[in-house]
């Protein structure tokens, strides 16, 4: 453990702020919602830790447990009353679950993940042949000049959910007029989960494999699919030697070229769930909004924690892949739909596919498909054209 | 040490009294005023004492230059009057200490100097400020304040130690003679209050709208007029150096926006109230903002500009209230470079 | 396999039943200076009747229960003395009824004060509920077990459980009551006109049994707020001062507070003023009054308001207060644990020298503060002291300190709060003879395998 982290291990309170938003409307960290012992709070985690490091309790499956719970989704941050730890409390347990790495201390799915991570560089053992073949059929060109690389990450390359949402993102930027590009069998993972996961070291081969690609590819800006390769890139790379202008692709359509986006009229009532990566983590919560409310006939309805409250699908910080958390009534996915059905909105729009398919899994889990689906906001878009 | 240089002959012959004649606070006919004044100049009791609200604008009322305002502030601590309750003032008087937390930053010229004011750091950026190097914080911060407070005695005893701060730690290092005041407090401090007590200055001090004027003629190409009406909160600091408010004028006109005349700007212009309501005199507050207000709004002015960010914070909410945004000159300046 | 953790299981079912040695940790302590004790079990019920079962289950195999809400009462309450099951009650947060027309709500005990305070602003406007200056995730049912009280106590009439309109609970025999107007008609107004049974489980920290559901009074909750802060120097004359304040009714919350640090306020008192109001002309009168209340002290000039800029009210004017959560940093070390005694507002000088005294000869920082509850007919007299966590010597210096700090409070008349083990042995030694006679024969009538929270309101042997 780093000694900047050491030092303040103890200044944690244990004073439970972190397990609220800051309006308080119900529990927000969502291992603390699921598993409701206080050993799954930040403040549990930051106690347990003190006392893992000195050799009051020992390296137990359920430590790893607890700690490979957490989803990076940074409520905590937002929501800690210590000024001098609260922004340092992910990279605390992100630091731990190095340590738990090195020691092959981890949950059997964390290390699966891991496994294959390194052996075939995606989480579903795929062929890496197979990246680019979400865009088949669509005529999009392979990066040479292109103004922007269109970055697409493993869930778009590789899953059902991620992939649509990769169609749809890819046609709308083209139907845009953004000049851009696709590394596809070239891309490699941005390493992002697997660095939150605690596997610094692949972390880094990941990101000098990337990063040699794009930079002899003469990539200077990039659109990206997923907030978690937007923050890998943006906020990590530039450690790693890898300085890139990143835009996450909502950025582009809400913000930057909003006036040239192509839409139609959709009469629908919409809530948008913020993705913590782009939210919390990079403090976008404007572009997504401004993309949607663009569209004539959309009603935006605001769950009672959106932006910086906003509730994490639960599929951060690797638990996309690993499910530590797993399903349930009290799993933050679920408990996040109903809060959308509440609005009365009839389209959740997500701006991550991550949060699309745990979301989307909610919906069936919950039996609300008759009331509202899911859709990013690319997709919606394109269904206002229709 | 420091003594005022005020020349009681020159009071002697006046005979207008424009002190305490032209005082908004202050009510009395000219024979009443004169006796007042006296007193004051023979160092008896006097009722302008307890009456005189700390507003500074006898400096500026005083057609001879005979500092008023700082014989006031003068006889007021000799007899032990209090302007503001004396736990308050003991307080500030810590509060606003120099924490001896400076350190050699070499300042190259153009230098801002921000006073006491951290929380607006932010602020200097963009185009104004390209080049600038920014120098701040407890221990080159004038205390002029504690004229408020009926305490010359804090700044006599301080502002030394300031200016020699503010040499050692950044002129000298970096080579610079002058700065720029963003405080027109701190301009008043060195071209005003310092010479009238005898306290030699080594540099030069810059007003700031002297500053951003000459910034926004050079940056003229990149400036799109505002097009909108400003009200002018004029501050109590202004009335140190009355010879700088014909930069509000040019920089306007240079940004393209009205300064609208209303009753309270320029000689008449009001305290916005912040003093007031530390020296408890809550009724006056709120008549002094109110009345201020409502003249800003009959403007149809949109904006409110403040020179002085102690008014912007006293001001701000009460300023939206009536549907004006509060802006500091600086930003508004930004804003129109597009910033 | 152990066959009481598998009998809790089949009650509240294996997700919410631990004996691993984490959980075990961390419910075996909680942020104050008092000692650690581990538990047998960590149990999570999610219903009335989950509670009955396992209080049942615990009184038929004699295991000790220590019901806890947010563990955030800081004085050790909920640390298990003897072992045993800690029962966390924070699943049991429902909002059950709000009645706007007759100004109450219930809830389940284990609902937190910030879901409570959201969900009002949420779908009753209107209303409010007296909060603590606790994090925002304590309990009602903690809260009202240890007598609290929050920013309404000053104004609306007291401790947190005299705001109380009925209560659930759950006795050692496993048998749920109803207390109050819910026992006889179904709605939950008012504790009288019947025999008050309430009080035998309010200020009794879980000895008595475990409360399920509460009926809570709401207030009316203004959109107008400001906030006043009054500075003087001499502790003498806050008593005067304070009633002077309090007699306008005009006031929301008053507080008294003290603090070394930052060095600007060292020496001074503050008395901080919340006021509420539903229309600009409204707040003004109040504002008005309140410092015509105060005028011959301005005058005199030793005492007087300070200006507070907005976004200084901004932080001021919200409850809870999370900076005092920050407090816990002030030695950056993640602590802090208080006396908080409750006292006449006149002990206020003599309370505070004390306060003076205790830590200057500890040598250890504080923070010291009054809040004035039921309009003056007392105050929770709070003395503070931050530690550090990862320093053993300051954490013994500091349960000393704040051992003496009961004593003193005891001596000059006050009776210290929610206050730890030995505070309680410094009570009980005390109090007349009868009334802990009659204290210990309730119990045992209630609870004759002492299984509940033992250790508590008994004299140690
Ligand atoms: C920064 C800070 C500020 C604070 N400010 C205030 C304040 O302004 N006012 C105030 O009153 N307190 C204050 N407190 C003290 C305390 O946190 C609160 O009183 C809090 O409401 C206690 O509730 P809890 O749920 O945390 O109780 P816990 O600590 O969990 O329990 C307290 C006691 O009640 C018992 N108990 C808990 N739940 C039940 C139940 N359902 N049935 C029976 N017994 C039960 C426990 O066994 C224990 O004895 C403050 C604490 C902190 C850290
Ligand atoms: S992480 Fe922050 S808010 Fe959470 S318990 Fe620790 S100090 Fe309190
Ligand atoms: S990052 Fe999210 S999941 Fe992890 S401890 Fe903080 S709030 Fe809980």
């Amino acid at each position: 453990m780093k000694q900047e982290y050491a030092d303040i291990i103890h200044r944690c309170f244990r004073c439970g702020w972190c397990k609220l938003p800051t309006n308080y409307q119900d529990f927000n960290c969502p291992a603390y919602l699921k598993y409701r012992f206080e050993t799954f709070s930040s403040g549990g985690r930051m106690w347990l830790l003190r006392a893992w490091l000195n050799g009051d309790i020992t390296t137990s499956e359920r430590l790893q447990q607890i700690f490979f719970s957490c989803v990076t989704c940074k409520n905590c941050v937002e929501a800690c009353a210590l000024p001098h730890i609260k922004d340092k409390l992910v990279d605390i347990f992100i630091a731990a679950r190095e340590d738990l790495v090195e020691k092959s201390a981890v949950p059997p799915p964390v290390r699966d993940y891991l496994k294959a991570m390194s052996i075939s560089g995606n989480p579903y053992k795929k062929p890496q042949a197979e990246r680019g073949t979400w865009a088949e059929g669509l005529d999009i060109p392979k990066y040479t000049d292109q103004e922007y690389l269109f970055f697409v990450g493993d869930v778009g390359s590789y899953d059902e959910v991620g992939m649509k949402m990769a169609r749809s993102v890819a046609t709308l930027l083209s139907d845009t007029g953004v000049s851009f590009g696709i590394l596809g069998e070239d891309e490699t993972s941005d390493g992002n989960d697997v660095k939150a996961l605690g596997e610094a070291g692949l972390y880094e081969h990941l990101a000098k494999q990337n990063i040699g690609i794009l930079n002899e590819r003469g990539v200077k800006k990039i659109i990206t699919l997923s907030p978690h390769g937007y923050n890998a890139i943006k906020n990590e790379y530039p450690e790693a030697g890898g300085n890139f202008e990143v835009y996450h692709y909502t950025q582009v359509l809400g913000l930057m070229m909003n006036d040239t986006m192509p839409k139609g009229t959709l009469n629908a009532k919409v809530t948008f769930h913020d993705p913590c990566y782009l939210g919390r983590w990079n403090d976008e919560y404007w572009a997504p909004r401004f993309a949607l409310g663009s569209i004539p006939g959309i009603e935006l309805a605001e769950m009672d924690r959106n932006m910086k409250n906003a509730l994490c699908c639960g599929g951060g910080g690797g638990n996309f892949f690993t499910d530590i958390l797993g399903t349930g009534k009290d799993s933050a996915a679920q408990v996040r739909v109903s809060e959308a059905v509440e609005t009365g909105a009839e389209i959740l729009a997500v701006a991550c596919p991550l949060c699309y398919k745990m979301l989307d899994d909610a919906v069936k889990a919950e039996d609300l498909g008759e009331k509202i689906r899911v859709m990013d906001v690319a997709e919606i878009v394109n269904e206002s054209r229709k | 040490m420091y003594e005022l240089k005020f020349d009681p002959a020159i009071c002697e012959k006046c005979k207008s009294c424009d002190c305490i004649m032209k005082c908004q606070y202050i009510d009395m006919d000219l024979e009443k005023a004169k006796e007042e004044h006296r007193k004051l100049v023979r160092g008896e009791d006097s009722e302008i004492l307890t009456q005189c609200v700390t507003c500074y604008a006898c400096e500026e009322y005083c057609p001879y230059h005979n500092h008023p305002f700082y014989l006031i502030v003068e006889r007021q601590e000799e007899k032990g009057i209090h302007p503001v309750p004396k736990p308050i003032e003991k307080s500030q008087v810590v509060m606003m200490a120099p924490k001896g937390r400076i350190g050699e930053k070499a300042a190259a010229e153009p230098v801002i100097n921000l006073c006491y004011f951290p929380m607006l750091k932010g602020s200097i950026s963009g185009k104004l400020y390209e080049g600038t190097s920014l120098i701040l914080g407890s221990d080159i911060f004038c205390n002029l304040m504690f004229l408020h407070f009926a305490r010359n005695s804090v700044i006599k005893e301080r502002l030394p130690a300031m200016m020699d701060n503010i040499m050692k730690y950044h002129l000298n290092p970096g080579g610079a003679k002058e700065f720029i005041c963003y405080h027109d407090e701190c301009y008043g401090t060195y071209t005003s209050w310092a010479p009238a007590f005898g306290m030699e200055v080594p540099f030069k001090p810059i007003h700031l709208f002297d500053f951003l004027y000459n910034r926004l003629k050079e940056l003229k190409s990149d400036i799109k007029p505002l097009n909108i009406k400003v009200a002018y909160q004029r501050p109590c600091s202004s009335r140190l150096c009355p010879e700088m408010d014909h930069f509000v004028d040019d920089i306007f006109e240079l940004i393209g926006v009205e300064r609208p005349e209303r009753e309270y700007d320029r000689e008449n212009a009001l305290c916005c109230g912040g003093v007031l309501e530390a020296q408890q005199r809550f009724d006056l507050t709120e008549e002094n903002q109110t009345k201020n207000i409502e003249d800003m709004k009959a403007t149809g002015a949109t904006h409110c500009v403040f020179n002085c960010p102690f008014c912007f914070f006293t001001l701000m909410g009460k300023v939206s209230e009536k549907g004006m945004t509060p802006i500091l000159m600086s930003d508004l300046c930004r804003m129109a470079l597009g910033e | 396999m152990d066959t009481i953790y598998k009998k809790i299981a089949d009650i509240v079912g294996s997700n919410y039943v631990s004996n691993a040695a984490e959980e075990l940790y961390i419910y075996s302590r909680d942020q104050g200076v008092q000692p650690a004790r581990l538990p047998d079990y960590v149990v999570m019920p999610n219903s009335t009747e989950e509670v009955q079962k396992i209080v049942a289950l615990a009184n038929k195999e004699k295991i000790p229960i220590v019901p806890m809400g947010g563990a955030l009462v800081l004085s050790g309450l909920t640390i298990p003395q003897r072992g045993g099951i800690v029962l966390d009650m924070k699943r049991m947060n429902r909002i059950l009824e709000v009645n706007e027309k007759s100004h109450y709500a219930v809830v389940e005990a284990g609902t937190s004060q910030g879901m409570l305070q959201a969900y009002l602003k949420k779908h009753h406007p209107k209303l409010k509920h007296s909060v603590p200056d606790a994090p925002p995730v304590a309990t009602i049912g903690g809260n009202i077990a240890i007598h609290g009280s929050g920013h309404l106590s000053q104004s609306e009439g007291g401790f947190h459980t005299e705001m109380v309109t009925g209560l659930e609970v759950v006795l050692a025999s496993g048998e749920a009551v109803k207390l109050g107007s819910c026992s006889t008609v179904p709605k939950w107004f008012s504790r009288a006109p019947i025999p008050d049974l309430a009080g035998l489980f309010m200020g009794w920290n879980g000895t008595t049994g475990v409360i399920t559901k509460i009926g809570l009074k709401l207030f009316p909750s203004p959109k107008l707020k400001d906030v006043m802060m009054f500075m003087t120097e001499d502790v003498d004359s806050i008593t005067d001062i304070l009633f002077r304040i309090i007699d306008t009714e005009m006031a929301e919350d008053i507080a008294f507070f003290v603090s070394p640090k930052p060095a600007y306020f060292e020496g001074y008192q503050l008395i901080m003023i919340s006021v509420v109001a539903n229309s600009e002309k409204e707040m003004k009168l109040r504002l008005e009054l309140i410092r015509e209340s105060v005028r011959e002290y301005i005058d005199s000039k030793e005492a007087g308001f300070l200006p507070l800029p907005p976004y200084m009210k901004v932080k001021l004017v919200g409850a809870p207060q999370k900076n005092l959560s920050e407090f816990a940093d002030v030695m950056k070390g993640g602590g802090f644990e208080y006396v908080g005694a409750i006292m006449p507002v006149e002990s206020i000088p003599e309370a505070y020298r004390a306060g003076l005294e205790i830590t200057s000869k500890h040598d250890i920082t504080y923070s010291m503060g009054a809040r004035i509850v039921g309009r003056g007919s007392c105050v929770m007299f709070y003395y503070a002291y931050p530690f550090n966590r990862a320093d053993s010597k300051n954490i013994e210096t500091v349960a000393k300190a704040l051992e003496e700090t009961n004593e003193k409070a005891l001596e000059i008349g006050g009776i210290p709060w929610k206050t730890e083990i030995s505070g309680q042995q410094l009570i009980l030694e005390r109090m007349e003879p009868g009334t802990y006679k009659m204290m210990t024969e309730i119990r045992k009538l209630l609870d004759p395998n002492g299984i509940m929270n033992p250790g508590n309101w008994e004299v140690q042997s």
